[in-house]
């Protein structure tokens, strides 16, 4: 993000002196105001971990006896596809925050000021990256409780925790386009699920995908939530991991390529 | 760029549409250094839209405006630089302090840290906000969030600053404050333009007042040049039902210049008493009984009433985005 304006000369002398606007530093302002809205608000970051809480509880003690996977113990089988799953729905609140300041006029004050234009998508991606791993590490710990062994290396399980939060780090871009989108922050929360449910349970985070019928396992084989899990369950499982975590890191790089400039050219345009 | 400085804001035939909406239909207007200009219409007339590209948050569709001499289309970063503006709704982080809000503004328009505090301090003070610092704006009501909001678009200084509709949604008290808090900065030298659809409100900050409607400009002038207008006296007669009012306005034609709005007749004259005295004559005569009668000064309504036919805050519908 260049500035070409800052570089020309001045034509009256009452104009206020340009500072060259800095991508990352307005990018960090940004982010310091939105964990401080996290910290604020613990109670959202609460509500934000009771659902997969839940649903690991769930599926550890009451589907998982019905759920047979070989080789290996279900809870194993069952926390890579947990976490995405948890940062998945997590990456909602970037677009319902974004969707939130421009209902407020924020959006108007933030592009009123002579700041990095995309400063304002970052800082917020970069504030929810923060939170997501807390969220991890609080599913971790949830994990390790209910009996989760993970059989990887300590650098190959942290390489998992990483594509995680790379992977939500990537769906905050996508979900700032919804957020960007939608006229107001009820309506981005409303558009997002559908786009979330199937991405989540139509891939191999809960059960195997050899268990769906065919024309389903297409969609499952080809999708990037089961690239991610895949890719962290390899690694954290302990084994061969370099093609999975190859193609979760395609998709990772994929579609922050494809959603950020979308998300920062709608952001400009945005009323 | 020789010779005399540019104004401080210049508005040249600038049109926008939404489709079949047109918002701005060639308005034109100028802001000399250190004045304040009141744009005054109704919800919809177009003044919001002005505002927002003159802010460079939105392009206009033909035109070309300018802050400082510069074209805020083609050289916005400098544009923002130089200018303020706090909309109309209140553009605060619910969940920052007042403290914190106006740090980020000074963060994001990139002033030395030791002059973002000292401007916090000296604004929070100014605006009477200093006792709820470090308060959460959650907590804040309706007046002290507009305040702290004029407040966050004066943190880097900007020399031209806009205010879209500041007061609207305030309680008589929170205006009147607030008004206090305007004149006081446009008595330190800073160029305003500043949109309201309260009469009073133009009249009160106002040196100058363009007056737009259904994204035209319709009139221009200071706030007594547009009431000269009309004459020295009001005579306003209100009635109880439309009926009556509809057949006094009949019969008052010759007594002077005559407008029906809804249950009252308003005839602007030039000899106030004499004038009077004879509409008492002719609606006695007629056994038409008014409820109320009253001879006044002629505020802005009644410029509003006359140049658009209705009146300035009767139309409620929001239509500009």
């Amino acid at each position: 993000m260049s500035a070409p304006a800052a570089t020309l000369a001045p034509p009256s002398p009452t104009v206020t002196r340009l500072a060259r606007p800095h991508v990352v530093g307005d990018a960090l302002t940004i982010a310091w105001r939105n964990l401080l809205n996290i910290r604020r608000n613990p109670q959202l970051l609460v509500f934000a971990t009771i659902q997969p809480v839940i649903f690991v509880l769930m599926f550890r003690y009451v589907f998982g006896g019905a759920i047979h996977v070989t080789g290996v113990s279900y809870v194993d089988y069952l926390m890579p596809g947990i976490f995405v799953q948890t940062v998945v729905f997590g990456s909602l609140t970037t677009g319902v925050g974004l969707a939130e300041d421009l209902q407020k006029g924020l959006v108007d004050r933030f592009r009123s000021l002579p700041m990095a234009r995309s400063a304002v998508l970052v800082g917020r991606t970069l504030a929810d990256l923060v939170r997501n791993v807390f969220v991890v590490i609080l599913m971790c710990v949830v994990g390790l409780a209910v009996g989760w062994r993970p059989g990887g290396s300590l650098p190959e399980i942290v390489a998992g925790v990483g594509l995680v939060l790379g992977f939500a780090y990537s769906l905050s871009w996508l979900f700032a386009i919804v957020g960007l989108s939608a006229r107001d922050s009820e309506t981005a929360q409303a558009a997002s699920f559908p786009i979330l449910a199937p991405l989540v349970f139509a891939s191999s985070a809960f059960v195997p995908i050899s268990s769906m019928p065919g024309w389903l396992q297409v969609f499952a084989n080809h999708q990037p939530v089961s690239a991610i899990v895949n890719a962290v369950r390899a690694l954290t499982l302990g084994g061969a991991a370099a093609s999975q975590v190859f193609a979760a890191l395609a998709w990772i790089v994929g579609i922050v390529a494809i959603c950020a400039p979308i998300a920062v050219s709608r952001y400009r345009r945005a009323v | 760029m020789s010779g005399t400085p540019p104004p401080a804001i210049r508005a040249v035939d600038l049109y926008k549409s939404w489709g079949d909406v047109h918002a701005l239909i060639g308005v034109s207007f100028e802001v000399p250094t250190g004045t304040v200009l009141g744009l005054l219409g109704p919800n919809g007339a177009g003044k919001t839209t002005a505002v927002r590209i003159l802010t460079t948050l939105l392009k206009p569709d033909r035109g070309t405006a300018e802050v400082l001499g510069l074209d805020v289309t083609r050289e916005p970063m400098r544009t923002r630089a130089s200018i303020g503006l706090a909309g109309q709704y209140a553009a605060l982080d619910e969940n920052l302090t007042a403290r914190e809000n106006l740090r980020l503004v000074g963060r994001l328009t990139h002033l030395p840290p030791a002059r973002i505090l000292r401007q916090a301090d000296s604004l929070l003070e100014r605006f009477a906000l200093a006792d709820a610092s470090d308060r959460l704006v959650r907590t804040f009501s309706g007046g002290m969030r507009r305040r702290l909001d004029v407040a966050a678009a004066l943190v880097h200084e900007p020399p031209v600053l806009f205010l879209d509709e500041p007061t609207t949604g305030l309680d008589i008290e929170g205006r009147t404050e607030l008004w206090a808090f305007i004149e006081e900065l446009v008595g330190a030298g800073t160029t305003l333009l500043l949109t309201t659809q309260y009469l009073e409100e133009a009249d009160r900050l106002a040196d100058r007042i363009v007056v737009i409607d259904h994204g035209r400009v319709i009139a221009e002038g200071t706030a007594s040049e547009l009431k000269a207008h009309l004459g020295a006296t009001v005579i306003e007669v209100a009635f109880d039902d439309h009926e009556h009012a509809r057949r006094a306005a009949a019969e008052l034609g010759g007594v002077g210049e005559l407008t029906l709005d809804g249950k009252a007749v308003r005839v602007n004259v030039v000899d106030g008493a004499p004038a009077m005295l004879e509409t008492v004559r002719i609606l006695d005569a007629e056994h038409l009984e008014p409820r109320t009668m009253a001879l006044r000064e002629p505020t802005l309504d009644d410029v509003f009433l006359e140049l658009t036919g209705h009146a300035a805050e009767a139309d409620r519908e929001e239509v500009s985005p």
